[in-house]
């Protein structure tokens, strides 16, 4: 049985490529060769739908936006955790257990229940279709996320490294920016992939604070199959394209992924 | 209970090893005697560990044969080899209590049930934790964590030897004391072999008949405390054992001569040509100080007042040399140093030359 | 570590708590308004009172969903949970291949709920996708837009797809973080695999596996945008999950009232789980 222990992650491997696979096999066919009939590989292999996404600003407009709010709710959930996450870890204060319980509530929170709120309130704030306003509310369950895995490398970090530095004349910002990041690098580096994982993953609210100029790349999918029919190749080509950011992110924090679940702090 | 024999036994970590550097412990060939205490003292990466492992049979090695008594167990799992094995941090199984825990390996080898509780009972007698059988073994403190390690080896009767990994690593200093005395205590009592690893000399010297001593995976020498200290057989084992180290000055060997530190002392050996690098080791304990200028010029640059002993840090041409001095000792100003021939040993190659007693060729 | 008693702190942490406040707060009190009050259109409410939330609890339509939601939920934890385990007990301690398995175990996380919702509504179709065309190959009658036990049996695969890897991803931190000691001596002690899982792997993996139980049930209680896709919640109602009927009350009714009320007890719901875990993860912290 020992010997054998490599077919249990093989068989899930696979299991779980199949699908990512037909994907793919539909992306370089013709929507007619996909509903003529069943077939392994395309008969006629054809770049077209790729063509046309990358062509189309409707469609490249898609990622770009989606893209560009995924980096703006990045960049705002690490910069307004890492302040808490270091006030957590250092100190005491009066009501701080409460706060932080609270913060993390909000991470369970259906975002069904606030698709219609959010839209009002984006609404009322003039920022309705903008990336401001999709970057915004996923802060909602990004930046409890991230002061959550934030505190946990810094309380990593032993305090007497602060104590030093304010001995050796350092003002708290220089102490932070010189000093104390570099030695949380790799907790950024995991903080900032689980907070674009759950941005980019995220289609509900992105959808319904969209309408035109910040539109993700989910509401060109939705309305392209149900306008126009079912466009199957277009389709699965947009779909394998927003595979790639994904695997890429991957890709570059392969070496942190068991360190960063390990701190049990997802 | 069993003797062990290793037949020419090297390691390599590396798959195709070619040449000596490759081998982490090289070829060691020695026979441990049933019943024996012994300590594998050396500095962190002389392959004290790995050699520790190929007896447990967590590795087996490149080359060479084990042998428990007769049996070759080279290739055997640790499990069939009988031994039992305490580590650096102490390794138990948390949600057992503690009974329980002394419990598993017997009940793992199908041991009846009134058995198993008589040996965990006695077990826990001789460890003193009797009163905490039935606690869990999660809430102990290190060193009770540790004798219910070494509890697990002792409820086997058939326990070839215990080997112990540098155990009291993590131990509160104050118990460490307490934990040796209680490891020789079962020596004493129930005669296992036992091989006992370890960086520390105090707990080397303290625990051990004999201490084989090891450096960059060679084994430079094996004897009890008093040859160690007397006639190291290697300079590193002669800086390693004792505090402070054996001083070591370069030297030229002549007959029964010896020329250093720019006098020459007589000696009670003769010694023929020596080629290579050579060199005088002399203890500190062995080296007095006199206001009178004979012996050695050396230049006092500290003394430190230990309380029982003072040590007296010194400089002989350029190399360090120490003296240590009964308490209460008066160091004189430019007092020189007054060593006892029969206690200078000599190094070629940092290895000990014997010498002939004067009379004979 | 010892903390410093510093209530200048709070200056740090107000960024955060706007934000998430003006997320959480604002929104929620438009939902607590909603729920208690009634329109006839035109922007002029009055109160209503507790009627949302008794005409919520007491409807069908709410209790259906609500089962079909917690059948789902179970499904999925006693699926994932073992499954997930077992992979990573069967994965190479450390090395390359490791780091290979890791990383495409990963993919399924990172894809847009959207298109996972997409690719199985392609995959599984019974005339042109893999797993349509091959079950019905094999003799299943199998189409899932007709028929509500395919629907179900799809979502739930979906779902398996989709977040097992997360539950494999934790499990193996948790295994990783097992000193080689351990193993050593239960080798010694003669111990069986089973032993060392019971007494060693699982004991030592049980903080990352309340952390999986927790993420895994509460994105399964929340869970819209794959099985939306994937069934649109049919055939019929088969597969309409508590967030699936909430969002068509909400947007698609535009049934305010009900909506909110409905909201508002989801909310609570999930808070009541939230807390339970969240005191049983600190109070095996605190250890």
């Amino acid at each position: 049985m020992r010997r054998h222990r490599w077919l249990v992650p093989t068989l899930y491997i696979i299991f779980l490529m199949l699908p990512i696979y037909w994907l793919l096999n539909m992306s370089f066919k013709t929507t007619n060769e996909i509903l003529g009939g069943f077939s392994w590989f395309p008969a006629e292999f054809t770049v077209a739908s790729y063509v046309k996404i990358l062509t189309d600003p409707t469609w490249y407009m898609g990622y770009v936006n989606s893209i560009t709010y995924v980096a703006l709710n990045t960049v705002i959930s690490v910069s307004f955790a890492l302040p808490a996450a270091y006030a957590f870890s250092r100190y005491r204060f009066l009501g701080d257990k409460h706060l932080f319980f609270w913060l993390l509530t909000n991470r369970m929170a259906p975002p069904a229940v606030f698709a219609l709120p959010f839209f009002q309130l984006y609404s009322s704030m003039g920022l309705f279709d903008t990336h401001i306003a999709v970057a915004l509310a996923h802060c909602l369950f990004n930046i409890p996320l991230a002061v959550w895995i934030l505190e946990g490398f810094i309380s990593g970090v032993p305090k007497e490294i602060d104590e030093t530095a304010y001995l050796d004349g350092y003002s708290f910002p220089r102490f932070f920016a010189k000093i104390f990041m570099p030695l949380i690098g790799s907790g950024i580096g995991v903080t900032a992939f689980f907070c674009f994982m759950f941005s980019w993953v995220e289609m509900l609210l992105a959808k319904s604070l969209t309408a035109v100029e910040a539109k993700p790349i989910a509401a060109v999918m939705t309305r392209t199959a149900s306008t126009s029919g079912y466009e199957l190749g277009l389709l699965a080509a947009a779909g394998v394209l927003t595979i790639i950011p994904g695997a890429i992110v991957i890709y570059f924090v392969r070496n942190y992924i068991a360190k960063g679940f390990a701190m049990g702090r997802v | 209970m069993a003797q062990i024999t290793l037949d020419r036994i090297a390691h390599s970590y590396l798959p195709h090893p070619k040449k000596e550097a490759d081998f982490a412990l090289k070829e060691i060939d020695h026979v441990w005697e049933d019943g024996g205490a012994y300590a594998l003292l050396g500095p962190s990466g002389c392959g004290k560990t790995t050699l520790l492992n190929i007896i447990s049979g967590l590795l087996v090695p490149t080359r060479g044969k084990l042998l428990f008594d007769e049996n070759d167990v080279t290739i055997l799992a640790p499990e069939q080899r009988n031994i039992a094995q305490v580590f650096q941090f102490p390794v138990i199984y948390d949600t057992m209590t503690v009974a329980q825990n002394l419990a598993f390996p017997l009940a793992n080898r199908h041991v009846p049930r009134d058995e198993i509780e008589k040996r965990v009972t006695e077990a826990l007698d001789t460890l003193d934790l009797a009163g905490k059988a039935n606690r869990k073994a999660r809430g102990l403190t290190a060193d009770e964590k540790q004798k219910i390690s070494l509890g697990r080896g002792l409820v086997r009767y058939d326990v070839n030897a215990i080997l112990f990994d540098e155990p009291l690593t993590v131990i509160d200093p104050h118990m460490k004391w307490q934990l040796r005395t209680k490891l020789k205590e079962l020596h004493r009592r129930f005669g296992h072999t036992m091989i006992y690893v370890t960086h520390d000399q105090t707990e080397a010297l303290t625990f051990a008949d004999k201490v084989v001593v090891m450096y960059e995976g060679e084994v430079v020498q094996i004897g009890t405390p008093e040859e160690l200290f007397d006639e190291p057989a290697h300079i590193f084992v002669g800086y390693f054992i004792g505090s402070p180290g054996m001083n070591v000055v370069p030297c030229e060997v002549a007959g029964d001569r010896v020329r250093f530190g720019g006098r020459e002392v007589a000696l009670n050996r003769g010694y023929p040509k020596l080629e290579g690098r050579t060199e005088v080791g002399i203890r500190p304990e062995f080296v007095r100080l006199s206001r009178t200028g004979e012996g050695l010029p050396i230049s006092i640059t500290r003394v430190e007042d230990i309380g029982r002993f003072k040590i007296v840090r010194a400089r002989l041409e350029g190399h360090s040399f120490d003296a240590v001095l009964p308490e209460g000792s008066e160091v004189p100003e430019g007092a020189s140093a007054v060593v006892d021939p029969a206690r200078i040993n000599v190094y070629q190659d940092s290895h000990l030359v014997r010498g002939h007693r004067l009379g004979e060729a | 570590m010892d903390k410093i008693e510093n209530n200048k702190a709070w200056f740090l942490v107000l960024p955060v708590l706007l934000i998430v406040a003006l997320n959480a707060i604002v929104p929620l009190m438009t939902v607590v308004n909603y729920s208690v009050q009634d329109t006839f259109g035109n922007n002029v409410f009055f109160f209503e009172g507790t009627r949302w939330f008794e005409e919520v609890l007491s409807s069908s339509r709410f209790h259906a969903a609500l089962q079909r939601q917690f059948l789902f939920t179970a499904t999925i934890l006693a699926i994932e949970l073992p499954l997930g385990v077992a992979i990573a007990l069967a994965m190479p301690r450390s090395g390359f291949w490791a780091s290979v398995c890791l990383v495409l175990m990963a993919l399924p996380l990172l894809i847009p709920w959207n298109v996972v919702g997409a690719m199985w509504n392609i995959y599984a179709l019974p005339d042109i996708g893999l797993l349509g065309y091959g079950l019905n190959w094999l003799g299943f009658e199998y189409n899932y837009t007709r028929q509500p036990d395919a629907a179900w049996f799809t979502i739930i695969l979906m779902d398996v797809w989709h977040w097992t890897s997360l539950v494999v991803l934790l499990a193996y931190a948790g295994l990783r973080s097992i000193d080689d000691n351990y193993y050593r001596a239960a080798q010694i002690d003669g111990a069986s695999g089973w032993a060392v899982f019971r007494y060693i792997q699982l004991p030592k993996m049980k903080h990352v596996l309340t952390i999986a139980i927790l993420l895994r049930f509460m994105d399964s209680f929340m869970i819209y945008t794959e099985p939306f896709v994937l069934t649109g919640g049919g055939p019929g109602n088969a597969t309409t999950l508590l967030s699936i009927d909430l969002v068509k009350a909400a947007l698609g009714e535009f049934n305010l009232g009900v909506a909110a009320a409905m909201s508002i007890i989801y909310f609570l719901m999930t808070l009541l789980v939230c807390w339970l875990f969240y005191t049983i993860i600190m109070q095996g912290e605190k250890k």
